[in-house]
């Protein structure tokens, strides 16, 4: 339906524009729909639009949920 | 990250998935809305995860997919009447139109031009004033934004040469249209396009059909995730809209994209190519933006499309066949030469199907 | 004109003895051994990208298919396709890389011809090479000696060249840091050699990428080929490119890169033989060949979970959706 992948947010160029790095590589963006954006951010972009900004904190809350998913398999294969 | 690629958490949901669904009275179908949904799930060979009596099953969520070939037709022929300069997205360069794709338009002396970001028509459209840019607009909530956002540039700037032919899509009128369905247990809810409209705005599915919906991600731990809740909440009778995808999703989205939307489109009926017209279901250009209308601006007779009567897009668009039934599949339809939209489109459910193998 | 452009121009950059006299056709010294010869047209667009332009891609590209055969790439022709209005700075830049490559990979241009078509009968320049090589392989590669439980090798990071290509391009506005990795592999293949009738099959994985030579693999064996997703080597620019623009990488074309195929007990030797040269870093086991099951590539994914390796189709195009 939409690809859409975080770039972190490295500069910003005015006009509600700047420029994102994923990988080494480094693009335009377009912020109109994420006027709050910060550079450091980072955003998810589908097709050269920031679309919002990732929550770091829920990212860390889901990769809490993983570790554990992953702590009991592992505890599963001791016993 | 690359715990998304965890392969102990994922036999660990593994495990819960399997645990439900023996748990349910009978086979567990749950659709996956978004094509971006059904790649990652090909991609990652997620189907080797599940048990036998748990199917997922491709929705109407890839927008090249439910285009009817009527678009293809008109926009081929406004670029041979108007000697346009036809802009588009990679997906839908090889949709075979009646009288071929743009690939065939292009090959027979067709200007197209493959952009990345709508906001690249702008450029397109001033490099040359002699002739009209269409830029060819397909897609969802999620890209449809980018889209008025790129307008309103283009009003600003005064451009006179660049028109939009639209074929935009929303998500909650087919998405009650399959909710109706009895053999569909739950929704994967698309991550992007609720980014835009919000986890919020679903809950219809629980009140007025009594089914789950879980908004995820894309890396396959996040499906798998949503897979289970989805498994849970079945076989427990407790359906709810829950939102897995919390660290792009919020509950109300994203209000200043919806803003962008109402102030240059207004909402109309679309033609969805399996579903039949939906009303309410597309998008319109209103106001100042109506000049940048292709269909009005630059008129066309379209003939009735012709379309292959045994292509089974139609159903598989609607999870009530898949692809290996179809008997034109990975025969007469393949990605080389496809019959039907959901063997062109890399998220079709056909193409997937024919590159990922069938689980 | 062509005339002075041929004098003035190609040939003091390319000329190494043969060219000069503009003989009808050249005659080359008498070698031993079996003589592998192949020939290449060559149009990429844009000509010029990061790594390389379409004149470095011509020579490798034909030096590559005669390595492939276990052939030391001896001698090239070279024909020259120059659109009306072609810059000449273009050409002499990708003349200037074509010598460099071409000495570089110790094959010289012996006879070459040059066309100049009007406007728009071609895209900027389009280039075709021949080349001549001398077999060194005791047992020339080939699928018939592809064995069940060989292990199949790729001499490094996949894709890069075919995402490099597709970042140029005019339409887009990236900046990134990725290369083509046009070069040559005949150092590589020397060195494969040395494993004689263990060295069962190569492939320099070009257009289709990766996954187009596993599934070549596959159709020409008859056998199925298990690769591990999470073994191929693939730089972090090149991730990034295929997940913005919507592109399987192991589709994407490389260009100075090789797929060998080795006995089951040769594998670890053939990767230190690999990594043992700066061409083959980053160079990996990655599957093997089976008879277990159907005739197709079977990749187990990162997240453990298995799929099919589909052979691609069609050009690659950047997706939004």
């Amino acid at each position: 339906m939409c690809l859409a992948i975080p770039m972190k947010l490295v500069e910003l160029t005015g006009e509600g524009t700047g420029k994102v790095n994923a990988g080494g590589i480094v693009t335009d963006v377009n912020l109109m729909m994420i006027p709050h954006a910060q550079v450091g951010d980072y955003l998810i972009v589908h097709a050269g639009f920031g679309i919002e900004v990732l929550n770091n904190e829920e990212a860390e809350i889901r990769l809490d949920i993983f570790r554990e998913l992953a702590a009991a398999t592992a505890h599963l294969e001791d016993l | 990250m690359t715990s998304g690629h965890d392969s102990r958490a994922a036999g660990a949901l593994a495990a819960d998935i399997r645990e439900y669904v023996a748990k349910a009275p009978g086979p567990l179908r749950f659709m996956e809305v978004c094509g971006t949904h059904t790649m990652a799930i090909h991609e990652g060979g997620l189907k080797s995860f599940f048990p036998e009596a748990l199917k997922l099953v491709s929705g109407p969520g890839c927008p090249v997919c439910v285009t009817e070939t009527a678009f293809i037709d008109r926009a081929i022929l406004i670029g041979k009447k108007y000697d346009a300069c036809l802009v588009t997205f990679g997906d839908l360069v090889r949709v075979p139109g009646s009288f071929g794709s743009l690939a065939t338009f292009r090959s027979e002396g067709g200007r197209v031009r493959v952009v990345y970001s709508p906001m690249d028509m702008i450029g397109v459209a001033a490099r040359d004033t002699s002739r009209p840019t269409v830029f060819l607009g397909v897609g969802f909530e999620t890209t449809i934004p980018t889209i008025a956002a790129t307008l309103k540039r283009a009003l600003d700037s005064g451009s006179r040469n660049l028109y939009v032919l639209t074929a935009f899509k929303t998500i909650h009128q087919p998405l009650k249209i399959l909710a109706a369905k009895e053999d569909l247990h739950g929704f994967l809810l698309p991550g992007h396009v609720s980014a835009i409209v919000g986890s919020d705005c679903y809950h219809y599915l629980v009140k007025d059909f009594r089914k789950p919906g879980v908004v995820a991600g894309f890396e396959p731990l996040d499906i798998l995730l949503a897979v289970r809740d989805l498994a849970r909440m079945t076989v427990t009778n407790t359906p709810e809209i829950l939102n897995d995808y919390k660290r792009v999703v919020r509950s109300d989205g994203n209000p200043v994209a919806r803003a962008i939307i109402d102030e240059v489109f207004d909402p109309r009926d679309a033609a969805w190519r399996g579903l039949g017209v939906i009303p309410g279901s597309g998008l319109k250009l209103k106001g100042p933006y109506a000049r940048f209308d292709a269909k009005e601006q630059l008129p066309v007779d379209v003939p009735p499309a012709q379309d292959d009567p045994r292509c089974q897009c139609a159903a598989i668009l609607t999870g009530s066949r898949t692809p290996d039934k179809c008997g034109l599949f990975g025969r007469e339809c393949t990605p080389e030469t496809p019959v039907g939209p959901c063997m062109v489109s890399s998220e079709g459910t056909c193409a997937a199907y024919f590159k990922y193998g069938v689980a | 004109m062509t005339g002075r452009l041929i004098r003035d121009i190609i040939l003091p950059r390319l000329d190494r003895g043969e060219l000069a006299a503009l003989p009808d056709s050249v005659v080359l010294p008498h070698f031993d051994g079996r003589i592998a010869y192949t020939t290449d047209s060559f149009t990429v667009s844009p000509i010029f990208f990061p790594g390389g332009n379409i004149g470095s891609l011509a020579i490798h590209g034909t030096c590559n298919d005669l390595s492939c055969s276990g052939a030391r790439p001896l001698f090239l022709s070279l024909g020259l396709i120059l659109e009306e209005g072609l810059p000449m700075e273009d050409l002499e830049a990708i003349l200037k890389s074509m010598a460099e490559a071409a000495d570089e990979a110790g094959v010289k241009i012996v006879t070459g011809d040059t066309k100049v078509v009007p406007k728009g009968s071609a895209d900027g320049i389009f280039i075709n090479t021949s080349g001549i090589g001398r077999v060194e392989a005791a047992a020339v590669p080939s699928p018939e000696r592809i064995a069940d439980g060989d292990r199949v090798l790729v001499s490094g990071p996949v894709g890069n060249h075919g995402m490099a290509v597709m970042l140029s391009r005019a339409e887009f506005s990236f900046d990134f840091d990725l290369k083509s990795d046009s070069a040559s592999v005949w150092p590589l293949v020397e060195k494969l050699l040395t494993l004689g009738d263990g060295l069962k099959f190569l492939r320099d994985p070009t257009r289709g990428g990766l996954a187009a030579t596993l599934n070549e693999i596959a159709s020409m064996t008859g056998k199925g080929v298990v690769v591990d997703e999470s073994s191929i080597p693939l730089d972090r620019s090149v991730v990034a490119a295929s997940e913005m623009l919507g592109i399987d990488p192991l589709q994407a074309a490389n260009e100075g890169k090789i797929v060998a195929v080795v006995g089951r007990n040769l594998a670890d030797r053939a990767l230190e033989l690999l990594a043992d040269n700066p061409l083959g870093n980053g160079a990996a086991i990655i599957g093997e060949v089976t008879s277990n099951g159907p005739s197709r590539v079977v990749m187990t994914t990162r997240i453990g979970g298995s799929r099919v390796l589909a052979e691609p189709s069609g050009e690659l195009l950047p997706r939004i959706c």
